[in-house]
């Protein structure tokens, strides 16, 4: 690497947590060179996760998301300007509005955006809405708040859950739509799907598994729409909620391993090129990377959690101004929460590399467990309802690679002594894409096909 | 004054909610509910929140790119 590490031009595409938190990291280790954040959107970073839970239930305007900075940055915020192109031999990036901005190194953290509905005439009518920013935010919780007749959510993820259970706090009729068997189910595997359909139903969701909407009805304004069971209903909402895209077109052209799975980079960070080699230059963090983690076997990892977002961002930035053997691997051990129909949701692991499931703690009776996951006779996830203070103990499980089924906790009593197959579905079957995607070993399928982008 | 909690860490106990109830509310039993723009006349007691989370889960500050807009 040319030059001092901790001087020099650093730039960082995507001005959202990942990028924050790596900008706030390089500057407390001591980073004296040029900072550049270049972001799409014109508000400085924000936290996403309220938009679908305090906001959607009117109890904080979507503008006021905005994350607090951990220390002065002294950088140069472009905002409100799309990175169009990398060029990785001139090491410049190429901004929509024709500048170029030069970089030493480049932090690639543009994330993820909403999937959209498939078909745009369709989208485009009024009351079709997806969920990803604040002004997205903003217009779904001003119309929820003019008290629609029936919201229509597509896809029980994480996402389309959250937003069917703010429609019912504020007494909203609500339809959920969901290709797969159950809500949570691509997330969560079987046991955990199965109640939280129960739960919907409870809340009064009119939830809807084994369906697909096979149209969005209306002229200009939506109306209804039709299901793949030959059904239809009155909505003048709906909220599309089919899991994210990756923001890589931007670098379709720049040779890096990026597609839609991610940009591929090792456990330091370092992007991977569409060869498998890993640049020295150009790292990838937050919900854009796509990681190898040795505790799910090597396999590379795409993760749409805000925990990873800042783990991830440290590590990058660290890596970013260190040399050799200084730098650090991530290696945290996945997390993430959602709080829907008056529970907390709390992951640790990955619950979908697993072949069974046992619930541990507590009842699915009583809404209130820990489920823990094993692959092939060892730990590797847990996921608790209202229990969250017992996931620090399986964190530790995950991490030491301990026995499955764990022992019994001393002080509670077992539903199901005996663990039962976890039952994840292929992420084909979903409505929505999965929030945690293992994607196997290779950095890039390009390797072997190295077709010109279109 | 810009608020953030990592709700990965936040373990429920409530604290916040006790001491500065005007910003941190629970929604049901485990789940914390905050305002992520704290009003002026509730940084004091915001700042007694931080300093009793257990976790240290509660991450107060400038908001981030204040002059970026
Ligand atoms: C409604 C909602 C609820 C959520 N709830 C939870 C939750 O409860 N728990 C949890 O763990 N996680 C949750 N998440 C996920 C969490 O918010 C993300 O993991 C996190 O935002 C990832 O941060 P990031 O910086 O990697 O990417 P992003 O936040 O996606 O930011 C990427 C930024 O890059 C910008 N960008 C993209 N392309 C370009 C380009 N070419 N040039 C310039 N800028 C560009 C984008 O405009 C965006 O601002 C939620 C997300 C949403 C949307
Ligand atoms: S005091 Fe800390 S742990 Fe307790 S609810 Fe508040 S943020 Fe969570």
């Amino acid at each position: 690497m040319l030059g001092e590490p901790r001087d020099g031009r650093i730039v960082v595409v995507g001005a959202s947590l990942a990028g924050l938190r790596a900008a706030e990291t390089l500057r407390a280790e001591g980073f004296t060179g040029s900072l550049t954040l270049i972001g799409e959107e014109t508000h400085p970073p924000y936290d996403r996760p309220p938009l679908s839970k305090q906001v959607l239930l009117g109890k904080v305007p979507a503008d006021r998301t905005g994350l607090p900075q951990r220390r002065r940055l002294d950088a140069d915020w472009k905002l409100g300007v799309r990175a169009g192109g990398l060029d990785p031999v001139g090491k410049r990036v190429l901004l929509d509005d024709g500048a170029d901005v030069p970089f030493d190194r480049l932090l690639i953290a543009t994330g993820t955006r909403a999937r959209p509905w498939p078909h745009p005439d369709e989208a485009a009518m009024d009351g079709v809405f997806t969920l990803r920013t604040s002004g997205d935010a903003a217009a779904l919780a001003a119309r929820l708040a003019a008290g629609p007749r029936r919201v229509l959510v597509v896809g029980a993820g994480f996402t389309g859950s959250e937003i069917a259970s703010a429609c019912r706090e504020r007494g909203l009729d609500v339809t959920v739509a969901e290709r797969g068997p159950a809500p949570l189910v691509g997330a969560l595997g079987g046991t955990l799907g199965e109640l939280a359909a129960k739960l919907q139903r409870a809340h009064g969701v009119d939830l809807r598994c084994g369906v697909t909407v096979t149209a969005l009805e209306g002229d200009g304004r939506l109306t209804g729409a039709q299901f793949s069971d030959g059904t239809r209903i009155d909505a003048d909402i709906a909220v599309i909620a089919l899991g994210a895209v990756r923001n890589t077109e931007w670098l379709a052209e720049s040779g890096l391993a990026a597609g839609p799975r991610g940009v591929t980079c090792d456990a330091g960070c370092r992007a991977f090129d569409m060869y498998g080699i890993v640049t020295d230059d150009i790292f990838a963090a937050g919900d854009v990377a796509r990681f190898p983690h040795p505790l799910f076997e090597y396999q590379l990892l795409s993760l749409e959690h805000w925990g990873n977002a800042v783990a991830q961002a440290e590590v990058a930035a660290h890596n970013m101004i260190s040399t050799g053997p200084r730098r650090r691997p991530h290696l945290t051990v996945p997390a993430f929460w959602s709080s829907q129909f008056g529970l907390n949701i709390k992951s640790v692991g990955v619950p979908t590399f697993s072949d069974q499931v046992v619930i541990a703690q507590g009842s699915l009776k009583d809404a209130r467990l820990v489920a823990v996951y094993g692959y092939r006779g060892r730990v590797t996830a847990a996921v608790s309802v209202n229990q969250a203070r017992s996931l620090e103990y399986y964190r530790h499980l995950i991490e030491t690679a301990a026995p499955f089924p764990p022992a019994p906790g001393a002080a509670d009593q077992r539903e199901s002594p005996v663990p039962v197959p976890s039952d994840v579905p292929d992420p084909k079957l979903l409505s929505h894409g999965p929030t945690v995607a293992l994607t196997g070993h290779l950095p890039d399928r390009r390797l072997t096909v190295v077709q010109p982008a279109r | 004054m810009h608020i953030v909690v990592d709700l990965n860490r936040c373990q429920g106990y409530a604290q916040c909610a006790f001491l500065a109830p005007g910003v941190f509310t629970m929604h049901g039993e485990e789940s914390l509910l905050y305002t992520p723009v704290a009003p002026e006349d509730q940084r004091a007691r915001v700042r007694r929140a931080v300093a009793a989370c257990p976790v240290q889960a509660i991450l107060v500050g400038e908001e981030a790119g204040a002059g970026a807009r």
